[in-house]
């Protein structure tokens, strides 16, 4: 960019900020999520510390301290700058279930979400499709192929988790950065079609 | 990291600062920034006029920058770059978009950059 730190130029000169667009990757303890965002991002993935206050409801509360909890809760998140005027950033959500009332902050303001499936332990992204079915998050589910786990077709995914027949389910290699980012082509295909319709 | 810090120790011995010494024990911005909200240093004032964490946190803004990856770069937790950044704001070192209102989900000309955006790289 032109702009370097010259003093003289008021901000008004200044092009305007980019828009940040942030997508998240869910999905079970060690089902890739951080393998995925780190084949799309343009940058190594980083990592930064967020502390969460919320009541702790739900959680363990033997210390009696009250209704308030706070948490250091570390997010990974890699970056791809679109445009020079559109900057993706994809966070991963933190895969231990304790971290549940994250996914509140989180997802808030999120455009949508790839929820990530491990055909050997389906069970695990359970938790992300109902927070973001409850949120009203639009998500896609990306079955990652384990070199280990036997191959379903995706209606047979769809079958086992119970989704509804317009949530697009797609195979991926979560370590190739091409097929990480076809998945997310096709998270924002249908971003785009659910907005469409929602106009209606 | 500043110079006062005993410098006869190395990375290993960790930080020697506890990280809200940082932000004088403040733990709430001024500025109303989250995570994505997106800075850019204004020009106003340079690095070399500020100490430490704010000279470091002001030069990684000279390209728009997310509230996240100045916390990682600088590996400091986000609530403490939120102070730092709102310094910055506050004295007219940076500019910061503010979160609200937020971006529109539904805003098909965003989606339409991020859908180009992602297929060149395909």
């Amino acid at each position: 960019m032109a702009y370097n730190g010259d003093s003289d130029r008021s901000p008004a000169q200044q092009p305007p900020l980019p828009t940040a667009i942030k997508l998240l990757v869910a999905g079970g303890f060690g089902v890739g999520k951080t393998t995925f965002v780190a084949a799309v991002s343009e940058i190594e993935p980083l990592s930064t510390e967020e502390t969460i206050t919320t009541a702790s409801i739900g959680t363990d509360d033997l210390t009696g301290v009250g209704d308030k909890v706070t948490t250091t809760v570390a997010l990974d998140f890699g970056r791809i700058t679109l445009d020079p005027q559109h900057i993706l950033y994809l966070f991963g959500t933190p895969g231990q279930d304790r971290f549940w009332f994250m996914w509140n902050e989180l997802s808030d303001g999120a455009f949508g979400a790839v929820v990530l499936a491990d055909t050997r332990r389906l069970e695990d992204c359970f938790p992300a499709l109902d927070f973001f079915e409850r949120r009203g998050t639009q998500f896609i589910v990306a079955v990652n192929e384990f070199d280990t786990g036997y191959r379903y077709e995706p209606e047979e995914v769809r079958a086992a988790l119970d989704l509804k027949p317009n949530i697009p389910i797609v195979c991926c290699d979560a370590r190739d950065p091409r097929s990480a980012t076809l998945v997310l082509v096709t998270l924002t295909k249908h971003l785009m079609s659910a907005a469409a319709s929602s106009v209606r | 990291m500043s110079d006062f810090e005993h410098p006869l120790l190395d990375d290993d011995a960790g930080p020697l600062v506890r990280p809200y010494t940082v932000s004088n024990g403040r733990t709430a911005p001024t500025a109303k920034l989250d995570l994505l909200s997106l800075v850019r240093s204004t020009g106003q004032l340079r690095p070399s006029q500020l100490e430490n964490e704010h000279a470091e946190a002001l030069l990684l803004c000279r390209e728009p920058i997310s509230v996240a990856e100045v916390s990682a770069h600088l590996r400091l937790p986000a609530m403490v770059i939120k102070v730092l950044l709102s310094d910055l704001v506050d004295v007219g070192a940076v500019i910061a978009q503010a979160p609200d209102p937020a971006v529109d989900p539904t805003d098909q000309t965003v989606l339409e950059a991020l859908l180009n955006g992602l297929q060149r790289r395909l």
